[in-house]
Parts: C-alpha cells; structure tokens; sequence
C-alpha cells in the first residue's frame, strides 16, 4: 500500500489511524511510567522501614549532604520540566527550531544537575562515606551534631549510617541513570527533528520524553525530603 | 501437490527475516523455542535430583551438588519457563488475531523483549556452566547476599534482565486489548483467554518492577558489599523476604492465570458451549489479580512476622480460593449438559481442573496458620506447589500448543498418540506428586538428599513417576516435530471452533486479517452456523 493522505509516512502498517497510534503511544508510556513507580516503590518502602527503624542514625548521616547542592539542584531540574515542556508546546505548533532549542536547554540543565551530583559523590568518597569495606565514620559525640541517644550510642550505629548511604547511593544512582536514559532520548529527538520527522500532527515522541523526563523529575521530588531534609528544621 | 499460499512461515526463509522480524506470530515461535530449551535444563536438573532421591543416602552427588541442582530446576522453570511460557509464546501467537489486530501496539518492542529474555536467560545459563548456584530460587538473605559462594551475580541479572522481558510483554498486552479491538469487538465480547492475559499483565507491570529492584539490591550488596539485607550493619533479612514475596507470590498467579485462560477456550470448543457465566469468570481472573497482592505474607508464617500479620494474610490468602473455585465451578457447570469430545485438548483441560483443584485445595491447608507450620518447608509444600504449576500450568501449556498447533503451524498431530500422551503425562505427573504430599506430611523436608529411610519407598514412587513423565514428554517432542513435516495439512477451523483465530487460514497470512473484521456476535456464541463450517478453499 502506498503512503497516501490518509496514510500519513508516521503511520505504522498495524494502526488504523494516527489517533489510535498516538493513544496508543500514550497509554504504553504511562503503563511503564506505573511500573517504574513501583519500581522506586520497593526502594521506598526498604528506606522506609530502615529509616524508621534507625531515625537517629538517618538523622545524622543525612546531616552531612549538602543542603546546598540538593536544592540547587532541585532547582535545575524543575527548570528542566519547564524546558521539556516548552519543548513538547513546541511539537504541537509544528516549531522544529523550537523543538531542537528547547531539547537542548533541557539537556544542559540536565548535564548541569548530574555535574552537581558527581561533586557530591566526590565529596562523599573523599570523607570515607561510599558503603563497602572503606566506609569509615566515627560520630562526633562533643559536638552537638550527634546527641547521645539509646539509638547513636548503639556500638553499631557507624553500621546504621553506612545503610543511610547505601540507600542515598542506590536510590540517587538510578535516578541518574534514568537522567543519563533521558539523554539519550533527548538526542534521538535531535536527530529525528533535524531531520523534519515531527509535525503538528506527529509529535508523540516530543511527548512521550516528555512524560518520561517529569517523571525522573519527579522521583527527584520525592528523593530531595527522603535524603537531604531528613533533620532540617 | 497443492498450490501453495504465502503465509507467515513461508513468505521469507533467510535467518535474517527470523532475526529481525516484527510479526508477533514469529516471535511467537521463536520464544516456543526458547522456553522449550530453558523447559529441558530444568527437566534435566530434576531428572538428575530425582535419580539422587532414590535412596535414603548420598549415592550420586553430595550436598552441594544436590543444592545447586534444585536451584537449577527453580531459577528455570520458574523465571526461564514458566513465567514467559503461555505469554510469550501462545498469547503473543494469539492475542492479536483473536483482538482482529494485525499485530501489537508495539512490535518493535516485542521483538525487543524476546532479546532481553534471551539475554536473561544467557546469563542464566552462564550461572549455570559456571558452577551454579546455591540458594535455592527463592535467594533468601542474607545467604544469597553475603555467605553463598556460588554464581549468585549472573543469576540475579538474569532474572532481573528476563523480567524487563516480562515488562514488555504484559505492557504491549494491555495496550493492544485496550486500543486495538477489531469494530464490534466490546470488553464482553473478548475470549476469555484475553481477559486472563489482561489480568496477568498488570500482575506483570505491577508486580516485577519489585523483585527487579530487590534482586538488583542484593546484587549490589554482593557486588559493592554494602549491606542492605546484612544484619550485621543492622539490615533486615526479613525485608528481604516480604520484598520477594510481593512478587513472587503474584508471580504464581503470573504463571496460572493464562492457563486458566487456555482451559476456558478449550472447555468451550469441545463442550460445544458458551462458558457458563461467562463475565463472572472473566471477573475473577481482575480479583485474582488484584487479591494476589495481598497475600504475600503467608509464606513467612515462621519468619517472626507479626501473629496478627499472620492472621490477615491467612484470612486474605483464603478470599483468593473464591476466585479460583468459581473458574473451577463455572468450567464444571460449562461441562454439564455440553456434546463433550475428549480429543487430545480436552484431556489436558479436563486434566487441569482436577490437578488444579487438588492444588488449589492444599493452598488452602498452607494459608492455615497452625497446619502451615506443621508442613512449612516439607515435601506436602513441594507438592502443592507443583499440582498448581505442573499439573494446571503446564497442562494447559501443552493443552493449548495442542489446540493451537494447527493453527501456528499449519499441520495435524498424529490425535491417537496426542490422547495416548495426554494420559502417559497424567499418570506420570499424579505418581511423581502425590506421594510428596504424605512424604512431606510424614515430616520430610524440601531441600535435603539425605532422609531417613521409612521415606524411601515415596521417593522411589515419585522418581518412578518422574520416569513416566519423562517419557510422556519425549513421546509429545517426537509426534509434533513429525507432524512439522509429515502432518496431515490441517484446515482454518480443525477443532470446528468459534473465535476470530478460526476465521483466517492455518497457518495465517503476516497480516493476520485481510479486511479488518467486524465482531457482530458473543464470545463462544456455539448456536452459530459458522461453528460447523469447515472451510477447505484454502488447501485444497
């Protein structure tokens, strides 16, 4: 069959019709959105539990993030959802410059945040923090930062610490490796508007990075009050 | 010789047309084949272990020998075979053509999913020659994650590599059901096969994201030696398990509720009946899915859960039977009154519902508090769990690659020897199972090779069974790969049965449907004329 008006080149062979391609499209994304939520779920609920368990501990291990760079960088990635979104407003007025423009800023604020986190992971190796054989803290007990409770004065509390940062390392791990997948993306975006593949009509692409990037934004949500905001007052 | 027509298997034969295909039919078999593999190594392993269990001592292999054996045979049958088994292969055959759609809403993503699964399943295997693993299916911290000295790793990334597979599958099913319905096709027209495939996908998209990040944590603990589970840094071991069972429990519903919905197309056809209460069951399959989430803690009965846990999960554990019973009964009351054939599919669903009910029924004495703990971690477990998932699971498996075989592959199976099998894998399966049950209620634990001997004379029943299995086994792979060549061409509608798979020719067209077909009857409507056409133009 030829490509013809009402079979648009965007159209697969096995839709009917751009709708049922594009709704398609859309409900896929949001079943993998679902299952990426209970996929950071599970971390949650095993942060959860521990953190419960060990508040203390949690409590000063979270103490020696910087709070700085966690909110700075909460910034720059909400900025990025804005730049994601321009971009997908961009798609449905058939703007390929806009497209291109608006991809690339998100890529750059998403390089940024990542720059950002991989000083901090730089900090933590050099302070001894990254869990494994290594992992070395000694609370401070005169100074006020680590109060005497039954729970800091546990001969295993430099343990409970060290599960505070296994957990700050699997759970901001993968969410940087669901930002390095999304740049990804956003490069085969690139590509794919350079070469005029998206139009008014067909933009689902732009869209569908688009839910995928407010989604790790997201996660970030969540992830800045679970690990930096744990004993800020 | 007849004419022949281009169809899905002859219109390209490089390797490459295989390799690099999009058409769900292809990657159908190509899965079939896959699992067929992984569905022997796992056979071997329990041939192996069941030739060991003859006598009371340890005569062919020594513990850790026998442990990494019946790993083996867990990790493989369940992750490998199992869980993709009717899915993968007779789902992604079928949901299509029976939805009147000319593939799913993401090919390209399903032939994805068939390389991630063959990644998986590599790296499972490599687990395997290099020296397997020893922890049991179940991985249970902190052995997995700290003391066991075995290929834990690879095994652990196998499985969290098979199950994106998994994803993708289950994810591609509920959108093609919900966006690719042929005109006419409502929810309460679909086969019943469709709604139990529906309801297993959001166990698979809901479901496998948890035991992907919980393996993946203690591969990073053993990788990075970080102790997540290790109660040495203050980790919880249980929370491990309560993560496990999340899915894995699930899992078993993954694994039986496409088989249900096998057993309900072939109860239909060979009743010449529509399903008795036909929403109720395709209901139940929803509340099987959504009920199964809740009962996870009744396999940690002894792990110093919490009595009042304990107690809401039995309770819950036993609103699941409702669920089930009512498949069970709906199926009997289908039976009732219908002009039964007991060609070779029949069997296989007439077997299931008695094997499922038996194991269904012992789920109920496991979900018992007080008996649980009489035979946690014995033989009656090992048992139960295997009239659930060999006797339904695999049963309708093979009952459905029977009833379908015509259909993908275009030929006849010799019936005779089919119904001869059918019954050969009966006897084997009740004779290698049923002992377990009073083996394990005498007190025989899961899991050892060494055991008094008053219980030998049912570890011999049950290797003699094994045996007889085996051959049944066999006796299926030889019939059906000479049927590949000398089967009698079959028609569109061999088995006279309704369902928009019937209507198109065997084996179909790349297409599936020249014209989009328009769905203007029920599901399983058997008053309708076009049951009893048998339409030849296509082979003759």
């Amino acid at each position: 069959m030829s490509h013809d008006a009402s079979h648009p080149a965007h159209l697969a062979h096995h839709f009917d019709s751009p709708e049922q391609q594009n709704q398609s499209s859309s409900l896929g994304m949001w079943l993998f959105l679902a299952q990426e939520v209970m996929f950071f779920g599970g971390l949650f609920v095993a942060y959860a539990v521990y953190r419960f368990k060990y508040a203390d501990a949690f409590a000063v291990a979270s103490g020696h993030l910087s709070l700085f760079w966690g909110a700075v960088n909460t910034v720059v990635l909400i900025c990025s959802s804005l730049t994601m979104a321009l971009a997908v407003r961009c798609g449905q007025l058939g703007d390929k410059r806009g497209i291109i423009r608006y991809v690339v800023a998100t890529m750059i604020l998403a390089s940024v945040f990542l720059g950002i986190k991989g000083l901090e992971y730089a900090h933590k190796y050099e302070d001894q923090l990254v869990p494994g054989p290594q992992f070395e803290y000694v609370p401070d007990f005169d100074s006020y930062s680590v109060p005497v409770t039954a729970e800091t004065a546990d001969p295993n509390f430099a343990g409970h610490v060290q599960l505070f940062y296994s957990f700050y390392f699997v759970m901001t791990g993968l969410h940087a490796l669901h930002m390095v997948i999304g740049l990804g993306l956003m490069v085969w975006l690139i590509v794919k508007a350079a070469k005029n593949h998206f139009s008014s009509e067909y933009y689902t692409p732009v869209e569908m990075t688009g839910l995928y990037w407010h989604f790790v934004d997201i996660v970030w949500i969540f992830l800045f009050p679970l690990v930096y905001l744990v004993w800020r007052h | 010789m007849t004419k022949s027509r281009t169809h899905y298997l002859n219109v390209n034969h490089t390797v490459g047309s295989w390799l690099f295909t999009v058409d769900h039919k292809r990657i159908g078999l190509m899965y079939l084949g896959t699992i067929l593999f992984f569905f022997l190594l796992g056979g071997i392993a329990a041939v192996l272990f069941r030739v060991e269990l003859m006598t009371p001592g340890s005569t062919l292999m020594e513990s850790e020998t026998y442990n990494r054996l019946f790993t083996m045979h867990g990790i493989t049958m369940i992750f490998f075979f199992l869980v993709p088994s009717i899915p993968a292969v007779l789902g992604n055959f079928l949901l299509p053509i029976m939805l009147g759609a000319k593939d799913l809403a993401f090919p390209k993503l399903n032939l994805a999913s068939w390389y991630v699964f063959t990644i998986g399943g590599l790296l499972g295997l490599g687990s395997i020659i290099f020296g397997g693993v020893d922890t049991g299916w179940t991985f249970y911290t902190p052995y997995s994650s700290t003391y066991a000295n075995s290929q834990v790793i690879l095994a652990a990334l196998g499985i969290f590599i098979a199950g994106f597979a998994s994803i993708m599958t289950g994810l591609n099913f509920i959108v093609t059901i919900h966006k690719m319905r042929a005109p006419g096709l409502t929810w309460f027209r679909l086969p019943l096969f469709v709604w139990a495939h529906y309801a297993t996908s959001i166990i698979i998209i809901l479901g496998t994201p948890v035991i992907a990040i919980t393996i993946l944590l203690v591969a990073i603990e053993r990788i990075f030696q970080v102790g997540i589970f290790d109660p040495a840094l203050g980790g919880d071991p249980v929370l491990f398990q309560h993560l496990f069972w999340f899915y894995s429990h699930p899992a078993v519903y993954i694994m039986i509720l496409p088989g249900m919905g096998v057993i309900s197309e072939i109860i239909a056809c060979f009743s010449r009946k529509r399903i008795f209460g036909y929403k109720v069951v395709a209901m139940s399959s929803l509340a099987i899915a959504i009920l199964g989430f809740f009962v996870w803690g009744h396999h940690m009965f002894v792990s110093s859960q919490s009595m009042y846990a304990g107690m809401v999960f039995s309770i819950l554990s036993f609103l699941v039977a409702i669920p089930s019973a009512i498949k069970v009964f709906n199926w009997t009351a289908t039976l009732y009154g219908g002009s039964i054939k007991l060609d070779t599919p029949m069997l296989y669903a007439l077997g299931f519902i008695g094997l499922f009910t038996i194991g269904g029924l012992t789920g109920l004495f496991l979900a018992t508090m007080a008996i649980n703990i009489h035979v946690h971690d014995t033989y009656f477990v090992v048992a139960h769990f295997h009239y659930v998932m060999v006797g339904g699971m695999v049963m309708a498996f093979f009952g459905g690659l029977h009833f379908w075989w015509p259909k993908m592959t275009g030929r006849h199976f010799s019936e005779m020897l089919g119904r001869i099998t059918a019954v050969v894998i009966f006897i084997g399966f009740n004779l290698t199972f049923f002992p377990q049950f009073i083996v394990g209620y005498l007190g025989m634990p899961r899991r050892y090779h060494i055991y008094p001997e008053e219980f030998q004379i049912f570890h011999v029943l049950s290797t003699a069974g094994a045996a007889v299995l085996a051959v049944g086994y066999l006796l299926m792979a030889a019939y059906l790969f000479h049927s590949l060549i000398l089967g009698k061409r079959s028609s569109r509608n061999p088995w006279k049965a309704i369902g928009l798979e019937w209507t198109i020719p065997s084996p179909p067209p790349t297409e599936n449907f020249i014209d989009t077909p328009v769905v203007d009857y029920e599901a399983y409507d058997y008053s309708l004329e076009r049951a009893y056409e048998d339409d030849e133009e296509d082979h003759s």
